[in-house]
């Protein structure tokens, strides 16, 4: 069982990174891109699991540690 | 009194602080280490400036799991006093004993420079020896150090005074100009709810003799021992509580 996690920064919070990667974008000629987050893509390995269980600890392992709520917004899928 | 100056793998201001509360305050420093939980009966605990499990993942996220932050989180509940400078301040926060959260400066860029600061309030033990709207000019260098948090409770910290420290220009406006990393509302230091916790960005331990440049910073150490001697001569717990 394998989890990846997405993170993003939440709605509404300052993205410095997304912006210039935006300018950037702009520059290069795409001038399609806009809206442009930079987030964070964590992979963990989960030992003797059922979907169900790894579902509720990824969450945890999400709310806890990997995510700050304040600031930033997850999402997972569970790879069997 | 007694300080303590935690050691997480990755601090590098923790010796400074050291060196200002024993030869510059001229009261008693201890050392602390990230895998201790014993607090070794100090009456303050400073949280220093660094760069603690490498800011891997988020700037304080690891750091907030270690051994010794599980005592600091109990000291705090229970009154205990916490100073928290640059990477402390992001640990308090993420360990939740401050609201917000520090993220990347608005510019990209990491920040050395010395700033000017309003002092916002006094009615805290780390600010008991300012004048209210008075101007310390003290350093700052670091690369993440932009408060937010959302609208409900920024609006509840600016009433309830937990704001104490505002980037401001050099006569005392907070401006976008002064706002060296896009923090909202210039946001440089706060408090929490009880008083007893205090996080800043700037380095208070860095300005505190005048053959470094000023000694506005010292300021703020000589406050805490002023709240203490007081809190000690009247018997209270509030600020120097039982261990």
């Amino acid at each position: 069982m394998r989890a990846r996690v997405f993170i993003t920064p939440k709605k509404g919070v300052l993205d410095p990174q997304g912006k210039a990667i935006e300018h950037s974008l702009h520059a290069l000629g795409f001038s399609e891109a806009h809206d442009v987050h930079l987030g964070k893509y964590v992979e963990v390995s989960l030992d003797g699991l059922d979907s169900t269980h790894a579902r509720q600890r990824t969450d945890e392992m999400c709310r806890k540690l990997l995510a700050n709520g304040v600031i930033e917004d997850y999402r997972f899928e569970i790879e069997e | 009194m007694r300080w303590g100056v935690v050691t997480f793998p990755g601090s590098n201001d923790d010796h400074d602080a050291l060196y200002v509360v024993d030869h510059v305050l001229g009261a008693d420093a201890v050392a602390l280490w990230h895998k201790d939980r014993d607090l070794k009966g100090v009456d303050c605990v400073v949280l220093p400036g660094g760069f603690s499990y490498g800011d891997y993942l988020r700037c304080g996220a690891m750091a907030r799991f270690s051994p010794v932050m599980e005592s600091v989180t109990e000291f705090a509940r229970a009154g205990g006093l916490v100073f928290g400078i640059c990477n402390g301040f992001q640990v308090l926060c993420e360990a939740g004993l401050l609201p917000g959260a520090l993220i990347r400066n608005r510019s990209l860029q990491f920040v050395c420079t010395r700033v000017h600061l309003r002092l916002e309030d006094t009615d805290t033990p780390f600010t008991c020896r300012c004048t209210r709207g008075e101007l310390l000019t003290i350093p700052i260098k670091h690369g993440e150090g932009c408060y937010v948090a959302d609208p409900s409770t920024l609006e509840q910290i600016e009433q309830n005074h937990q704001v104490i420290l505002r980037y401001v220009d050099a006569s005392g406006r907070a401006t976008p100009d002064a706002n060296p990393n896009g923090s909202l509302s210039n946001i440089a230091g706060i408090v929490n709810r009880q008083r007893n916790v205090f996080g800043l960005m700037p380095h208070p331990e860095h300005a505190a003799e005048k053959l470094l440049g000023g000694e506005d910073g010292l300021k703020l150490f000589q406050s805490v021992l002023a709240a203490y001697t007081e809190g000690a001569r009247q018997g209270t717990t509030s600020v120097a509580p039982g261990h």
